[in-house]
């Protein structure tokens, strides 16, 4: 499935409750034309998996997740050799001529696949998700390229695999640590920032389905305000909906002082943070 | 149009963004796919193949601003998209003030625009504003500032967040907790006119001047450029993003080195290779041996000529106590003092700052540069702590005012360590000028550098190579 415009990536996003502002759509409808990987970077919990995930729903797609981690190798997340089945295959069968088992066990039918492989030799057509690519070293990271640039995994035993459907892909990155300009260079780059107050009340009255227009408000201001302090991790979008739930479960219609003091754990996870926005917010604005 | 990215992509270049040869192919590619006219769509696309850090954005913007400004919507024509219309304005008579200029009149639909967060009104009044207001004259080659400055001293933005605060409140009675986020809903929409000021005069000089001289009077240095020295506070706060990334490089770095064959045997990977030779485990495989934790000594000049850059060094200091677990700091102005506990993961960097600057004994006699009796103290108090394996770096432009530089000692301090590193902010010209002693200083040290800006400290992370840690026979 193809989009026409940026606006229908847009539309197609919001039937599944994701909303995307202008940047995300014409990103998006982008990496659909041009075929190119996008490279998400942002803070944390700003939906930045929620876009390849959605992508995946409105798409059709199979989503498929290779979560990065220091010490990610070639044999997690690209294809490994079965090599016990190989070793059982070459004692099972001492009667036959070498060259028959070594053709035989360097086929496809010995080799693990891993996300990456899986990506490429899915019949169905997908969505490969690389998951915080900031976390792998620099020298992994060359591991990604070739799929990136070409879509095609080369295994030295059977030579170059070409993605049978062209994969849709995203990268995902806290900016932990500069990614390599190669990798940048075969992405399309897109920032997601927290939203602002207007979309994030949006955000929140597309995912908390019982929540009235004016708390929704409330929440997203509050949640704009908590921002400008500097704390040391600031609420996420993920965090702000978890808080309008609350706020929601304990059928509370107006966000007070009060209920903001005992309910800010839900925004704020470090007690330094907690106690400096309590104080911040309910003291009288400087003006 | 293809001329036009041709000239955004060089002047993006000249502001400092690399942007390689492929990535401008995509861009000029992507941009096919943009409808004609949709500016939004334009700078996206633009800014998702061109910018690939976002450190760079704020040059974009200021660079898209002058290369596509475009007249009003309606008057736009796909043909001449990004070409200034003389005539622009003629949609707004009927909105607005009659003549003689009525800047109550002005005030008050702004108002209204504001309160009722009506987009196009905003614009229309921000574009009257500048047209009564800015006093443009043609030809002057002043940067926009200048401009925005006259107009927004006659609007009065003050007054006018003022008016739209009681305008919103509706007579009610507000708490504090709701009186603030009110004045932060009214801040931005307040902020969202001074933009569309600061845009609309920037279409005008574009108009005037030509994109190629407006592009370079607004030309700024990219954060990684600004000297270290001179850095505003929201300078150092920008940096503070980029500093993260950088200590986790340098952390790697200084974790690498050549190492022998080592470590467990890998029984997995040893059978598995051992199917090239039929089952026989010719080729034993080993598991690599965990890299070792790096040890750095951190010592940093916190004198008065150094304030910008020492905060700057704090922060570096703060970033790396959460990459190190044996990280230790000292802070250094007539005699040093071990920071390292004002630091460490968790702690709030407002904090340790203070905690440096009220509790840290760093002054002996008049709080005046002494990098003598700094490094001496260090030595006798802290030298025999030492090993083979710490890496020492100390940041300082080595100004002693005319002291005995005793240098001697800190040979000493880089014979009883692994490394030691001397990151100066001043530029190389300017050592050995004045009271600097650094070349009395260079000769000691594994490597000196001028670290003026974060693209230096960049390099100098890039290019770092140390010696292995040295046998422990040798001390």
């Amino acid at each position: 499935m193809s989009f026409e415009t940026p606006r229908a990536v847009a539309d197609a996003l919001r039937s599944v409750d994701y909303l995307p502002d202008d940047r995300i759509a014409q990103v998006v409808f982008l990496a659909d034309r041009l075929d190119k990987p996008i490279l998400v970077e942002g803070p944390a919990g700003v939906g930045k998996t929620e876009l390849a995930k959605s992508l995946a729903k409105v798409t059709g797609r199979d989503l498929i997740r290779l979560q990065c981690y220091e010490g990610l190798d070639e044999a997690k997340a690209l294809y490994e050799w079965n090599y016990k089945k190989q070793l059982l295959r070459i004692q099972a069968d001492v009667d036959h001529d070498w060259e028959d088992i070594e053709q035989d066990i360097f086929s496809e039918d010995f080799l693990l696949t891993r996300p990456l492989l899986e990506a490429i030799r899915s019949e169905n057509p997908v969505v490969l998700l690389i998951d915080e690519v900031d976390r792998v070293e620099v020298e992994t990271e060359a591991l990604l390229l070739e799929i990136l640039s070409d879509f095609q995994v080369s295994i030295p035993e059977l030579g170059t695999m070409e993605a049978r459907t062209q994969p849709m892909v995203v990268l995902t990155s806290n900016n932990t640590r500069e990614l390599s300009e190669a990798l940048k260079r075969r992405c399309l780059f897109l920032h997601i920032d927290y939203p602002d107050a207007q979309r994030e009340q949006e955000i929140l009255a597309a995912r908390v389905p019982g929540l009235s227009e004016h708390l929704a408000a409330q929440v997203a201001k509050v949640a704009r305000s908590i921002r400008s302090l500097d704390l040391k991790k600031a609420p996420s979008v993920s965090e702000t909906i978890d808080w309008a739930r609350t706020l929601l479960a304990l059928s509370i219609e107006d966000v007070d002082e009060a209920i903001l003091g005992d309910t800010l754990h839900v925004l704020l996870k470090y007690q330094a943070d907690i106690e400096k926005a309590a104080k911040e917010l309910t003291s009288s604005p400087p003006s | 149009m293809l001329g036009i990215i041709t000239g955004f992509i060089d002047e993006l270049r000249a502001a400092g963004v690399p942007v390689s040869m492929v990535e401008a192919i995509d861009g000029m590619r992507a941009v096919e796919a943009v409808e004609i006219g949709d500016r939004i769509a334009l700078r996206e696309t633009l800014r998702a193949t061109l910018i690939k850090n976002l450190r760079h954005e704020r040059a974009f913007d200021t660079a898209f601003d002058v290369y596509f400004s475009i007249v009003p919507q309606s008057l736009s024509e796909p043909e001449d998209f990004g070409e200034f219309d003389s005539q622009p304005h003629s949609d707004r008579s009927d909105a607005l003030e009659p003549p003689p200029f009525d800047i109550d009149g002005l005030l008050d639909s702004l108002l209204e625009a504001l309160a009722g967060l009506d987009e196009e009104a905003i614009r229309r009044g921000a574009r009257t504003a500048v047209d009564e207001l800015a006093g443009m004259e043609p030809g002057r080659p002043v940067g926009g500032t200048y401009y925005l400055y006259r107009t927004l001293r006659r609007l009065d933005l003050a007054d006018l967040e003022e008016r739209l605060i009681s305008a919103l409140t509706d007579d009610q009675d507000l708490s504090d907790f709701e009186r603030r986020l009110l004045r932060e809903e009214v801040e931005a929409r307040i902020e969202r006119l001074r933009q569309e000021i600061e845009e609309e005069i920037r279409r005008r000089l574009v108009a005037d001047r030509g994109r190629d001289a407006v592009a370079r009077t607004l030309r700024r240095p990219l954060i990684e450029d600004v000297d270290l020295m001179h850095a505003t506070t929201s300078d150092l706060h920008e940096m503070e993003d980029a500093i993260g990334p950088l200590t986790r490089k340098l952390a790697a770095r200084l974790a690498r080195r050549r190492r022998m064959r080592a470590g467990r045997l890998d029984f997995r990977r040893t059978m598995r290779k051992s199917l090239a030779t039929g089952g026989v485990p010719a080729d034993p495989q080993f598991r690599h041996p965990r890299p070792h934790r790096p040890e750095v000594w951190l010592l940093c000049d916190i004198s008065g000529s150094m304030a910008t850059f020492s905060r700057f060094t704090l922060q570096f200091t703060h970033a790396m106590s959460t990459h190190f677990s044996k990280l230790r700091s000292f802070a250094f102005v007539d005699t040093i003092d071990e920071v390292s506990d004002f630091f460490g993961p968790g702690v709030d960097f407002g904090s340790a700052l203070r905690r440096v600057t009220t509790e840290a004994e760093v002054v002996w006699l008049d709080g005046h540069s002494d990098y003598g009796n700094s490094l001496e103290t260090f030595h006798t108090r802290y030298g025999r702590q030492l090993t083979p394996r710490t890496t020492v770096i100390i940041t300082g432009d080595a100004r002693n005012n005319y002291r005995p530089p005793r240098d001697g000692v800190l040979g000493d301090i880089a014979e009883a360590s692994r490394a030691l590193i001397w990151l100066n902010p001043e530029p190389e010209a300017y050592w050995d000028t004045g009271d600097s002693a650094m070349s009395h200083y260079a000769g000691h040290c594994t490597s000196v550098h001028e670290v003026r800006t974060l693209r230096q400290l960049e390099q100098f992370i890039e290019d770092l190579t140390l010696p292995g840690p040295r046998p422990l026979q040798n001390v």
